[in-house]
Order: C-alpha cells, then structure tokens, then sequence
C-alpha cells in the first residue's frame, strides 16, 4: 500500500508539473503575441516642438557613437529642463538588449540605431508613427533623407537623422609624391584608382601597399564599395530592398579591379582578404596604404595627428562621377515611451540649425542639416568641406534584411567579394542570387 | 482531466476516511507520504523550473513563428524546421562540427592519459606538475579564449612573429585568416585549456586498480607494455569511456572559443551548430522559432548520442 500510495502520488506531481508549465509556457507566449501587436499607434497628441516640462528622459545609443551622442545629450540637458540620460550599447549586443527590451516593454524613450537596422526595427514596430510631427518640421526639408527613408513603412516615417557617417576617398600624399603621382589630385574613376594604387605599389617600400581592403567584413564592403555604383547612377539593390544588384556589369568591373590589385605584388595590402573590420582603418592611418575609401569620421581626427599629409575626394564612380555612403545612426521614439511630447521635444531641438551647428558642426562632426553643412563650417579643414559635400548626392541601401545579407559575418555579400576579389570570379552571379533570396524572405 | 483534478491533492490532500482501525495507519502513511514530498520538492521545483519549464519553451518556440523583436506570433510548425532544412549553412556547421569533434577527442584523449602518467609516475616533480597542468583549467572558456585571440593576434600577438621565423609566413596574416590556421588554433586552445580536467579524471580511474593486481602480473613476469595493454587499459575503460563522454559532448556544443575567436569565419568555415543557432536568433534572422527547432534537434541528437555511449559505457562496466 505504501508503494501504491507513492506511486500514485508520483504520478500526480509529475502530471500537476507537466500541466503547471504548459501554462506557463502558453502563458508566455500569449504575453509575446499581445506586446507584439500594438504598434504603429499615431503619436497625435504632441504639440508642436514637443514638451519640455523638466521630465527626465531615457536614450540608448552605440559605443561606437560615444562622442556625438554624448555632445547631443550635454547640450540639451544644459538648455533645457528636460534632462536625458544616456546609455550607450556595445555594438554588437545592440540587437540582443533591443530584443530583450522589446519583449519586456522595457525601451528607453528615445532609441537611436545603426541605420542599416532601422528599416527592420521600424518594420517590426519598434518604433512610433511621428509622421505629423516630422512633415511639420520647418526644417525638414533641409534635412539628409536618408535616414529618413530607413525608417518609413507604408509611407509613415518614424525616424530622423541622428550620427550622419559617410565614407570618402583618402590618399597618402607623402606616398604620391615618392610615386611621382599629383599629390592634390585623387582618383575619378575606378581605372584612376586603380592607376594610381598600381604606383604606389610599384614603389616597392617594405610593409608599404597600394590601397587596402576589409575583406571579411560585410559592413566595411558596403561602406567602401556601393559609392563605385552609386556614382555611376546605377543601383546596388533595388528600391523595395527585396533584390541585389551587384552582379552587374560595373559591379564585376569593381570586383576585377582589386582582383588585379590582388595580383599585383603590394597592390592590396596584407591581410586584406582576412580583415574583419576590427583593424580596418589602422593601415592608412600607419601611413602604409596610397590610397582607399575611408570613414569620413576617422580622416577629420587623422588631420591634425598623422606624420604624413592627406589628401580627400569623393568616392569615384566606376565611370566618373560621385557618391557617398549615408550611413550613422537613425532616431526615434520607442514604441514604450510614455513621455513622447517630451521625446519630441528632443528631437524637434536636435534638427534645428542652431544644434547642428553646436552639436555637431563645432565637433568637426558631420551634421546633418544640409543648410549647416553649407555654412556651418567656415573655420574648418577644407578637406572637411570636400566631405561635408558629398552628403547631397549619398544614399542610404534600404532593405529589411539588410542586415542579414550584407552586414553579418559570413553574409552571402562577404562570400561574393570573396569570390569576386581573390577566389572564382565566375560564381559571383550566383553569390548575387543567394544575397537576393535573403534580402527577399 | 482537467488539470486542477491531478494538481489538487498535492495541495491540499483530501481529509482523511474517518473510518475504524485503518485511520491512524492511513494518516501515518500520509504524512510520511507528505513528509517524502517535502523533503524532494526543492530538487522538484528546480527541476521543473530550471529543466523541464525551458524544454516546454523551446519546444512551444520551436513550432512557433516567434521573432527576436516581433515576439510570439502563433504556431507554424513545421515551417521552421523546412526552413532550417534549407539553410546551405545548417550541412556546413554539421560537418564543421563533427570534425572539430574527432579532432579534438582524438587529440585531447592520449594527451590526458599521457600526462596522468607522468604525473603518476613521476616521484620529484609531482606537485609541482600536477599544478602546472591543471591550472590552465581553473581559468574560464571566455577569459582562455581572449588570452589566445591576443596571442595569435598579427598586432600584438608573439606567435606570428615565431611562425614567420620558424615556418616562414607571412607577417602581416593572421593565423586566424585561413580555415585550417582558425580550426588548428582553437584546437590548440582547447587542448591546452582541458587537458588538465581530462588528465584529474584519467589519474582517478587510474589510482582506482589495486596494486596487486599489478604485483599479479609483475610476478607473471609481464613487461611494461604488456601490463599496460593488458592490466591497465581494461581497468580503465569505464573511466575512457566516461571521458569520452565529456569530450564529445562538450565539443558538439562547442561556442564560446569560436566566438570569441574566429566568430565563425572566415568565411563561415568555423561554424558550429550553437554558433548557427546563436546568429539566427540574434545576430542574422532574429528568428527565435528558427533558432529553438534548431535547438530542439541538437538535443534529440545529444539523447541519442549519448544513449549509445552510456550503453557501451554500461557494458564495460559489466566486464568489469
């Protein structure tokens, strides 16, 4: 009898357990469904230019963009009652934390993020319809549209720029005078370019390369590469992100050019081809490359410290003309926020002229008004004008999975320059295809 | 059947039959039977909530459509595992797994043994070795595998520079660049980071055969390596295959040294199965549906895996 109690008793536990947890279980999910329902509410109560009642405001932004995140916050909270508080996201958990946030309705009011997320995030309602407030903006149209774009679903925009990053062309001027090349002339097409790194190479210094690459690194490959199309008026992936176009026929002449670098004894420097972004920037900055694209960021703090002079264009196309990655960070409020005339309050300040230029501007920071851009810079280094200029003709690539298809390691994008620059050149039709069937599932 | 029916006595027990001589023995039974579920309900509880609970999740998860940002958004099954299913990546990481499993199994297994040995065997050096050896192991995966990235690193890392005398490489590329230098450093790595543990439980197993039976064969006059085939290796194949155990199964879910290390690459010849699961729930499709079918399979192929090894675990014991 005790052993048939026991039993018995057994049984129950382990039924009430099973039982307990699959409530839990459907339980959890039902909480998931629900939070993930109530998006895209119109925030239609915010007066115009926002709030500023000394509420005390939440913001999440990258480490990367410690600097002008931090200038922002500063400047506001020293004119305004509204204070911000700002924290800042290692790079690579920003997608884990959005998630984890997310799920618990925990956001900060204010979220800024890579721009290249921001359609996803947007997509997924992360964020609220500030359509009203944003075409109500007297600045608007002075604004970089990008970043706009990024975060417009069904014609509801939801996102204003932020960090605006662009890349340009740089050149080792030292290096071009050993070359014998014209030290305040870069590159204006792509056979330019190469012209001009095959020099430099053939000066046969130790350590010392024509232009370099980041090989493994999907984000660095767009950043540097899709300006080449996009100066050529082409496009890189089509206008509903759902197709990649980077199989054609000026793509391939890109992909062949640093092939024939790669050929060329210290055409491409070493470790191009493993380069996974972490030490991108540091060979130019080492003075040991003649000539490659560059984050416009990076060149502005080189100026004043580098040994060596430098020199800045645009990013050529492949036939002429010019082009700019838009890239930095895009801006929102969270879906979470309960004080999004306060949020507003924030962002409305943070466009006007009159931020821009103290925000960013007088940081030697890339603004993002294009008015500022003009005249905001009277004092600065020409080359930052040069860098500054580019902005009016930069794109921002647009697709929800762009992320996945281009930026992460090991994207179908990174195999294909692989293939393309150092391995099979004839597969890159078909790594094109398997970057669109990712960019359109 | 509903659940509150088989839930409810373990609550609040029904009162006792108030009927003649078997009442008192009832009611003892019961509150032993009551004092029994007291004393296991905290390893219960537990279990159910760090065990049982996440399996059911994962397997609600598995057969949901469930985004990383989206969160739950009704069932789909199966249209998770055939998208699992379609993934050019999903054969890659299985074999890349399975490789770096029999390498490192392979490798790991003699050198345990062999340093269990010598510390065995050894009579001065004994203490000093045997710390030597397992310190390594006292040292976490993450912080082991941050040491190493900083040691094969072409930038402050001393090892490029010794390879390029010694085999004559290139200076500037990483050791971590290629396929094979990315599988052979973690191998290195996790060689050197688990020999230690590996060696503490061959030297158990070993000083676990009596003497006398060594004494046995001695008199047999057996030379070393006929008592080493024929006494020692026998005796120690429940410890062996327990070992392996450890081995396998620890490498089959191998993660954190390659994300630290290599994060895959290049070029996706260094991912593991976890790793996949990782990217696809936070990294690439922020899927989690995705990334718990994919868990949900590896833990089906761990149970069937590790049946067959405790089977022959079970027949060695045995022997024995």
């Amino acid at each position: 009898m005790k052993h048939n109690a026991h039993g018995r008793g057994r049984g129950r536990i382990a039924l009430g357990a099973v039982a307990a947890v699959t409530g839990v279980a459907l339980t959890l999910a039902g909480c998931g469904s629900s939070s993930g329902g109530d998006d895209d509410k119109a925030a239609s109560s915010i007066p115009t230019g926002g709030t500023d009642d000394g509420t005390s405001l939440t913001m999440w932004s990258r480490a990367p963009l410690e600097k002008q995140a931090t200038n922002a916050v500063t400047e506001y909270n020293k004119t305004h009652k509204n204070q911000v508080k700002l924290e800042l996201l290692p790079n690579d958990d920003v997608e884990g934390k959005v998630g984890a946030a997310v799920q618990t309705g925990s956001l900060p009011d204010i979220l800024a993020g890579d721009v290249v997320r921001v359609p996803y995030w947007t997509e997924q309602g992360i964020f609220k319809d500030l359509t009203k407030q944003i075409d109500s903006l007297p600045e608007k149209g002075d604004l970089q549209s990008g970043h706009i774009k990024a975060g417009t679903v069904d014609g509801k925009e939801h996102t204003l720029p932020f960090v605006t990053d662009i890349s340009v062309m740089v050149w080792n001027k030292d290096l071009y005078k050993e070359a014998g090349l014209d030290p305040d002339k870069g590159p204006t097409t792509l056979q330019e370019f190469e012209d001009q790194a095959k020099a430099v190479a053939k000066l046969g210094k130790k350590d010392v390369a024509g232009t370099y690459l980041a090989g493994q690194s999907g984000g660095a490959l767009v950043f540097t590469l899709f300006p080449m199309i996009w100066g050529n008026s082409e496009k890189a992936i089509n206008d509903e992100g759902t197709e990649s176009l980077m199989a054609s026929d000026s793509a391939k002449k890109i992909y062949a050019a640093y092939a024939d670098l790669a050929k060329t004894p210290n055409g491409l420097g070493a470790g191009s081809k493993e380069e996974t972004g972490a030490t991108w920037t540091a060979p130019f900055q080492n003075g040991k490359i003649g000539v490659m694209q560059y984050p416009a960021t990076a060149v502005s703090a080189l100026f004043t410290t580098s040994k060596f002079d430098i020199g800045v264009a645009p990013i050529p196309g492949v036939d002429g003309g010019s082009s700019t990655f838009l890239g930095g960070d895009a801006i929102g409020v969270s879906k979470d926020s309960k004080h999004e005339a306060q949020a507003w309050n924030f962002l409305s300040w943070l466009m006007t002229e009159d931020a821009q230029q103290k925000v960013f501007a007088d940081n030697n920071d890339t603004a993002s008004n294009l008015k500022v851009l003009e005249n905001g810079y009277k004092d600065a280094d020409p080359r930052t004008i040069v860098a500054n200029s580019t902005i009016k003709d930069g794109q921002t690539p647009i697709a929800v999975n762009f992320n996945e298809a281009f930026n992460a390691a090991g994207s179908p994008w990174q195999l294909l320059v692989q293939d393309g620059v150092w391995g099979d050149a004839s597969k890159v039709d078909g790594d094109n295809d398997a970057i669109t069937s990712t960019l359109g599932q | 059947m509903s659940q509150s029916t088989y839930a409810e006595p373990v609550v609040a027990p029904s009162p006792p039959v108030p009927s003649s001589s078997g009442r008192r023995r009832r009611t003892a039974t019961q509150l032993e039977n009551r004092r029994g579920w007291l004393f296991a309900s905290p390893t219960a509880l537990l279990l159910v909530v760090l065990f049982v609970a996440p399996v059911v999740v994962v397997v609600v998860m598995a057969c949901s459509h469930w985004t990383l940002l989206g969160g739950a958004q009704g069932g789909n099954f199966p249209d998770n595992f055939t998208k699992l299913f379609a993934d050019p990546l999903l054969g890659q990481s299985i074999g890349f797994t399975l490789k770096y499993t029999a390498l490192t199994t392979v490798i790991l297994m003699p050198i345990a043994y062999g340093l269990a040995l010598l510390v065995q065997e050894s009579r001065r050096w004994n203490t000093f070795l045997r710390t030597a050896i397992l310190v390594p192991s006292a040292l976490g995966i993450a912080s082991a595998s941050l040491l190493f990235y900083a040691l094969y690193s072409p930038q402050v890392g001393p090892i490029n520079g010794i390879l390029e005398k010694v085999a004559g490489t290139q200076a500037g590329a990483s050791i971590l660049g290629t396929p094979g230098g990315a599988l052979w450093a973690t191998v290195v790595l996790v060689v050197w980071r688990f020999a230690g543990y590996f060696m503490l439980l061959t030297m158990v197993g070993l000083q676990a055969i009596p003497s006398d039976v060594y004494e046995a064969a001695r008199i047999d006059g057996a030379s070393r390596l006929r008592t080493l085939r024929s006494t020692t290796l026998p005796l120690l194949r429940p410890t062996l295959a327990m070992t392996m155990i450890l081995s396998i199964t620890g490498s089959l879910l191998a993660f954190d040294q390659f994300y630290i290390l290599t994060k895959g690459g290049p070029n996706n010849s260094t991912l593991t199965i976890v790793q996949l699961i990782y990217r696809d729930a936070f990294e690439t499709r922020k899927d989690l549906g995705l990334a718990a079918a994919l868990s949900v399979l590896l833990l089906l192929a761990l149970v069937i895996i590790n049946m067959i090894q405790l089977r022959a675990l079970k027949l060695d014991a045995d022997e024995k």
